[in-house]
């Protein structure tokens, strides 16, 4: 830790307000967090705490109200629209709870999305996308529809899908808790084995207690703050 | 991602075929109801177009629209031929008379008197006899759509018998025999047109009406028609037009002075009311849905440009497809009036048009649409 080049994200006093009056609510009150290059932190805490609040501000899909968020020393609130969106595309993957593959696309067409996004060309984009798709174990699949796959084998292909284009960040939102536990597992362990890099940071929001163990760090939260930051769930 | 885009339209079969319905009906009842609107306008101006030879038509400046005529003198037509640059001139006579069937019933006919001599301004294509026929004692030469309609009678067996060479009738008291048939454009009105000579035609008319109605004038080679005009309208009392200045004229009449503007109007207008409110509803449930998508699809990267682009192209795409099925569905429509009382016609000019409408309906579908997509917070994809 402290080392500049190795930090990946750098939280300060991060706060955030839905809607306002009567009707806000303090998703955020100042988060302080680090995540280093190359590690794969959770982020943990009872519903309503503010994880989903936290990894869109990370990701740079939401706006923070105060305090300072830096992703690779890059500061969102510093871009325009159409630069943080094209810093989105080139260095950030998505896995989302909800899997959100594009129901009508094969596996490969799904996995090339982010590299089509990036202006790569079709046939190249697929090829890459079918390369990933061996590396998550979905080799032979390429040309299924999302509905002909079982969930986590859809979890895979998003997977693949957040991994294609080499991001240097990926965010997961509940990437298990549609899966069963077996299953959750699974992905889980692929995910440590093919998303995590020395130079790539993994954050997971994550409530399932199970996958605990495949976190480098854990950050639990509450109400808007993390609460603390342990070395592993024993200690939470 | 074109590709993503069309994939997307056409991964919701339901909502696909939903918007291209409403598209193909939409670009059906506009396409229709104007070629039908169109080619009622040509009625108006079917005994203009008819008459090839002269290129000028002078007649009483009262004249509103060719189915209007007003008396001309004698003495004009010969002042007309005196002009310099005039071809020839020859007399015609238009005019609405009573003619007397077998059966005793009336029946109000559109009688045509032409030139004795050159016989210019007669029907441009027989189906039965010759056109010289009609120097025939008491000849008559009837449209077909008026010998077996209007002017057919009930035969012994109660089945209608159309009117046929060698028949007589009555026209205003004088006897007259049909000595051909002919085709004509059909006329606005839809009466029989009986076609005579001039002098006939004298004799048929009622004392009142025993004038000419028309001059029908030929320029001579290399002589400007609108500077002949000008000159007849000074050495007459008269007003002189171009076949095509007298088309327009009486066209502009129909539209001026007739409901059938106004009642064709509000037929394409609901047709693209109906049509943008189907498509635009349709496409817009279609973003709604896949709302998620665009959602994750802004959260990995693609800009709001890129975005509004595969909408664009979504919306471009059934456009195409439901103006090709509806204007496809307009000209089967049109083949099979070709035989019927409905006029259709439908050029180029008016595929063009209706091309612009469906077009204006897509973007307007896009548009709601795209405000949406524009409007959507890419943090909405975490939500479950
Ligand atoms: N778009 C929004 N508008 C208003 N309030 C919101 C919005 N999104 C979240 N909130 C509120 O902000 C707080 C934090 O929400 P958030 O989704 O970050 O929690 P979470 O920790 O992810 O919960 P869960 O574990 O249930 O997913 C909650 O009280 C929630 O109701
Ligand atoms: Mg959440």
């Amino acid at each position: 830790m402290g080392n500049n080049g190795n930090i990946a994200i750098r939280c300060q006093g991060v706060t955030k307000t839905y809607g306002s009056g009567d009707a806000a609510v303090r998703a955020l009150r100042g988060i302080d967090l680090e995540v280093q290059a190359g590690e794969l932190m959770m982020l943990v805490g009872p519903s309503g705490c503010g994880k989903t609040t936290l990894i869109s501000v990370i990701a740079g899909i939401l706006d923070h109200d105060g305090g300072d968020c830096h992703v690779f020393d890059n500061d969102f609130t510093a871009m325009g629209a159409r630069e943080r969106v094209q810093y989105r595309g080139k260095n950030i993957g998505f896995v989302f709870q909800a899997f959100n593959l594009l129901p009508p696309l094969t596996a490969a067409e799904n996995v090339a999305v982010p590299l089509l996004v990036n202006g790569v060309k079709r046939r190249a984009a697929l090829d890459r996308a079918r390369e990933c798709l061996d590396r998550v174990g979905l080799k032979g699949r390429e040309h299924s529809l999302p509905a002909q796959l079982s969930g986590g084998q859809q979890q895979r292909v998003a997977i693949a899908r957040a991994l294609v284009h080499e991001p240097k960040l990926i965010v997961c939102d509940e990437p298990t808790s549609a899966l069963d536990h077996s299953t959750g597992h699974k992905v889980m362990e692929l995910l440590r084995d093919v998303a995590v890099g020395r130079d790539r940071a993994l954050v997971i929001v994550t409530h399932d207690a199970r996958i605990f163990e495949f976190a480098d760090r854990i950050a639990k939260m509450d109400d808007g703050h993390i609460e603390k930051v342990v070395d592993s769930h024993a200690e939470l | 991602m074109n590709f993503v885009a069309i994939k997307m339209l056409m991964g919701d079969r339901a909502k696909y075929l939903g918007i291209v319905t409403g598209l193909t009906f939409a670009s059906l009842l506009i396409t229709q109801q104007a070629a039908i609107f169109v080619g009622v306008m040509q009625r108006t101006y079917g005994l203009i177009t008819d008459i090839g030879q002269p290129d000028i038509w002078v007649m009483d400046p009262r004249v509103q629209y060719v189915d209007d005529p007003k008396p001309v003198n004698t003495t004009e037509l010969y002042r007309v031929r005196g002009i310099p640059g005039v071809e020839w001139a020859v007399p015609m006579f238009r005019n609405m008379i009573r003619a007397r069937l077998r059966t005793g019933a009336f029946q109000q006919c559109l009688v045509v008197g032409i030139d004795d001599a050159t016989l210019v301004g007669g029907p441009a294509q027989m189906t039965e006899g010759r056109l010289a026929d009609l120097r025939r004692n008491e000849g008559v030469i009837i449209n077909v759509a008026g010998a077996t309609t209007r002017l057919a009678t009930p035969g012994p067996d109660g089945k209608s018998v159309p009117l046929r060479v060698g028949d007589s009738l009555e026209i205003n008291d004088h006897r007259a025999i049909v000595v051909g048939l002919c085709e004509t454009t059909r006329t606005f009105q839809s009466q029989p047109v009986v076609y005579t000579t001039f002098s006939r035609a004298m004799s048929f008319a009622p004392f009142e009406r025993k004038l000419m109605n028309y001059v029908l004038v030929k320029a001579q080679p290399g002589v400007d028609q609108l500077e002949l005009c000008r000159r007849i309208r000074e050495h007459t009392d008269l007003s002189a037009y171009t076949r095509d200045e007298f088309k327009w004229i009486s066209m502009v009449y129909y539209l001026k002075y007739t409901g059938i503007p106004l009642n064709f109007g509000i037929a394409v207008v609901l047709g693209f009311i109906v049509g943008a409110a189907i498509a635009g509803q349709t496409f817009h449930n279609f973003t709604q849905d896949n709302l998620r998508y665009f959602g994750a699809l802004k959260a990995m990267g693609a800009t709001t440009g890129m975005l509004l682009r595969m909408i664009l192209l979504q919306s471009l795409t059934v456009g195409a497809i439901g103006y090709g099925l509806g204007v496809g569905a307009a000209s089967v429509i049109g083949a099979l009036a070709k035989d019927t009382e409905l006029s259709f016609f439908m050029p180029w000019q008016l595929l063009l048009i209706s091309a612009g409408t469906v077009l204006l309906i897509c973007m307007f579908a896009a548009t709601i649409s795209m405000v949406k997509v524009i409007r959507l917070e890419p943090a909405i994809v975490f939500k479950s």
